[in-house]
């Protein structure tokens, strides 16, 4: 309750919970929300770059579409794209993490070093190459990021376990015999959880920043879709006439991952108990 | 201190390894055959089979393995399909460009961004901190494209202050110099017209670049002097009478900047690898519009070449941190 409590003083975090709460009901509920759902793929000729007014409080784009309906539209596929790409990172890295972390010898150091070699490259330029590689669409971007996210989870989870494993009850339970997965999965994985929740949280952030980059490069999201990394690349064209067409899409990505990194943040307060101190 | 250099280097030994490996990997893995992409649609199988042999695609993954460490240890990264040059050619004349924007942008944020974080440790949990925070994290989630974009419309498009894109004016062509960076070169040879017009380009690039760097150096610096505000000599600081603003600037900043020139260090790799979408929408004609072009174009070995040139810059800016660490803090010598 104390930590609620601390967590709902601190203004930043409660903006950033705030913001994620309404990336999520738009991604939920945006086809219902949106002025012109239909304008995901429909263009409109007629009505093609017109400025902000009361029909269209975000403009329209170089097809006539509402831009405003193809931001909500676009909160989907972002936390979509999000969701699954620190999911799948999750998924390979924190097993990874607490093999290494709890065995010592060939396969502990083995995942460490492939580990590091990925934390020692830019993530931007390996999803890139990835992504070249696998020839651009949604799903090669979200493979991509997820191949080269997984690093960060296997670094934080492995620390925790190596540190977790050293400790009274895993010896205990060592003593009573019980297996290691089960040590592993029921009792120090859940105390592992609270840096892997903030790095979770943080990467969702990330991750729909990068996406972005990537389907602005050309190498995410394909037309039609409603993307706003996408939406920004074709935008360039009709610059700096159609002003609205750049910066709306823009601003709720900014928007979006600033709600993610501000929660993180928080979260990253209350669970570390040695910046708790300091305050 | 040169054993401790040494110990680090080595360190770094298995990791630019394990660099060459993924990236080779990497190559192999493109679906599509190679020596017959090369050979084209007309070929016949027999001389899919040359092309093969030739570029040694029949030897077993180990074989061709060590052919690629010979390949890379002599710079030999084949030509680039786009340019049609040697790809070490193209990089080593791009990376001046991409070094005086890298370093431009790095200035600018540690210039502004240790002041910031000293000026929220000070107002801490007041609105100054709160501000400043939101405004870091801001910093971070701001897309650089979209940055760019923006800066472009308004400075250059609208206003008419900077130019649009590019390094030089047309018309202006950059002076030969032992550098190879236009700003330095001008200046050695004494063209400031040249200099002047450079450094106006080199501004919005510079400043959208500098931005994530600077929030982070903004966080940190915050935390680091956060801490340090906690130790007892500040308060024995204050009881004898030293004026706030020089225990603050002076005393508490000196034992609080590790962290910053840790996070430094680290962003120089970051900066690098940001710098290839900045690159592109400023036409800034480094590594990164280079990379961009690459990856349009399908070129595979300059995307390969570039991964593990910035690796490697990774690898040489971390050693080269620890070492400023090492001198920093003598404490971390013996620990290696």
């Amino acid at each position: 309750m104390l930590i609620l409590r601390k967590f709902a003083r601190d203004l930043p975090a409660m903006l950033g919970l705030g913001i994620v709460l309404v990336v999520v009901f738009l991604a939920i509920f945006g086809p219902w929300l949106a002025p012109y759902p239909q304008d995901a793929f429909q263009s409109h000729l007629l009505q093609r770059l017109k400025p902000p007014s009361a029909a269209f409080p975000f403009g329209t784009d170089n097809l006539g579409r509402d831009i405003l309906s193809r931001v909500i539209l676009g909160a989907r596929g972002a936390l979509k794209v999000a969701l699954a790409v620190v999911g799948a990172a999750m998924a390979i890295g924190v097993p990874l993490g607490l093999l290494a972390g709890y065995t010592r010898g060939f396969v502990s150091e083995l995942i460490m070093r492939v580990t590091d070699v990925f934390l020692a490259l830019p993530q931007l330029i390996l999803a890139l190459a990835l992504a070249q590689l696998l020839g651009a669409s949604t799903e090669s971007a979200m493979l991509a990021l997820a191949l080269t996210y997984w690093p960060y989870f296997t670094r934080i989870v492995q620390a925790e376990t190596r540190r977790l494993s050293a400790s009274l009850f895993v010896d205990a339970l060592q003593g009573l015999g019980a297996g290691t997965w089960r040590i592993l999965l029921l009792h120090i994985l859940p105390n592992a959880l609270s840096p892997v929740i903030v790095r979770a949280t943080i990467g969702l952030g990330f991750t729909i920043l990068v996406a972005a980059v990537l389907g602005f490069l050309g190498m995410g999201a394909t037309p039609p879709d409603p993307d706003w990394g996408l939406a920004v690349a074709q935008s360039r064209t009709y610059l700096p006439g159609a002003w609205w067409f750049a910066t709306f899409p823009g601003l709720a990505i900014l928007v979006a991952v600033l709600g993610f990194n501000l929660l993180g943040d928080g979260l990253r307060d209350i669970a570390d108990p040695r910046l708790r101190r300091s305050r | 201190m040169a054993g401790f250099v040494l110990r680090r280097a080595l360190l770094v030994l298995p990791s630019l390894f394990g660099l060459l490996i993924v990236t080779f990997l990497l190559i192999r893995m493109v679906p599509a055959d190679p020596a017959a992409a090369l050979a084209g649609d007309n070929a016949t199988p027999a001389q899919v089979q040359a092309i093969r042999e030739q570029m040694g695609l029949d030897q077993p993954l180990p074989a061709q393995f060590l052919r690629y460490l010979g390949d890379v240890a002599r710079l030999d990264f084949g030509n680039s399909s786009y340019s049609s040059r040697p790809v070490a050619l193209d990089i080593r004349e791009r990376l001046p460009a991409t070094l005086e924007l890298t370093f431009a942008a790095l200035l600018i944020a540690t210039v502004l961004g240790v002041p910031l974080g000293v000026i929220a440790a000070v107002h801490h949990n007041r609105w100054p901190d709160f501000l400043l925070r939101v405004l870091s994290v801001a910093g971070i989630a701001m897309a650089a494209f979209w940055l760019a974009i923006m800066l472009q419309m308004l400075f250059a498009m609208r206003l008419g202050w900077l130019p649009l894109r590019g390094q030089l004016s047309v018309g202006l062509t950059a002076p030969d110099g032992p550098t190879g960076s236009v700003l330095l070169d001008s200046l050695i040879a004494g063209r400031l017209d040249i200099f002047t017009d450079a450094l106006r380009h080199l501004v919005l690039p510079a400043v959208t670049l500098s931005l994530g760097g600077l929030a982070t150096i903004t966080r940190f610096t915050r935390a680091g002097v956060l801490e340090t505000l906690q130790k007892d000599f500040v308060g024995y600081g204050r009881a004898v009478g030293v004026p706030r603003r020089r225990l603050v600037w002076i005393y508490v900043l000196r034992n609080s900047v590790v962290a910053t020139v840790t996070q430094i260090g680290l962003l120089f790799g970051g900066l690098i690898a940001g710098a290839v979408v900045v690159e592109s929408i400023y036409d800034w004609p480094g590594i990164g519009s280079y990379t961009v072009q690459a990856i349009l174009t399908a070129d595979s070995k300059v995307m390969l070449a570039v991964t593990l040139l910035i690796g490697l810059i990774y690898a040489v800016v971390n050693i080269l941190t620890d070492m400023v660490h090492a001198l920093i803090d003598p404490r971390l010598r013996d620990e290696g």
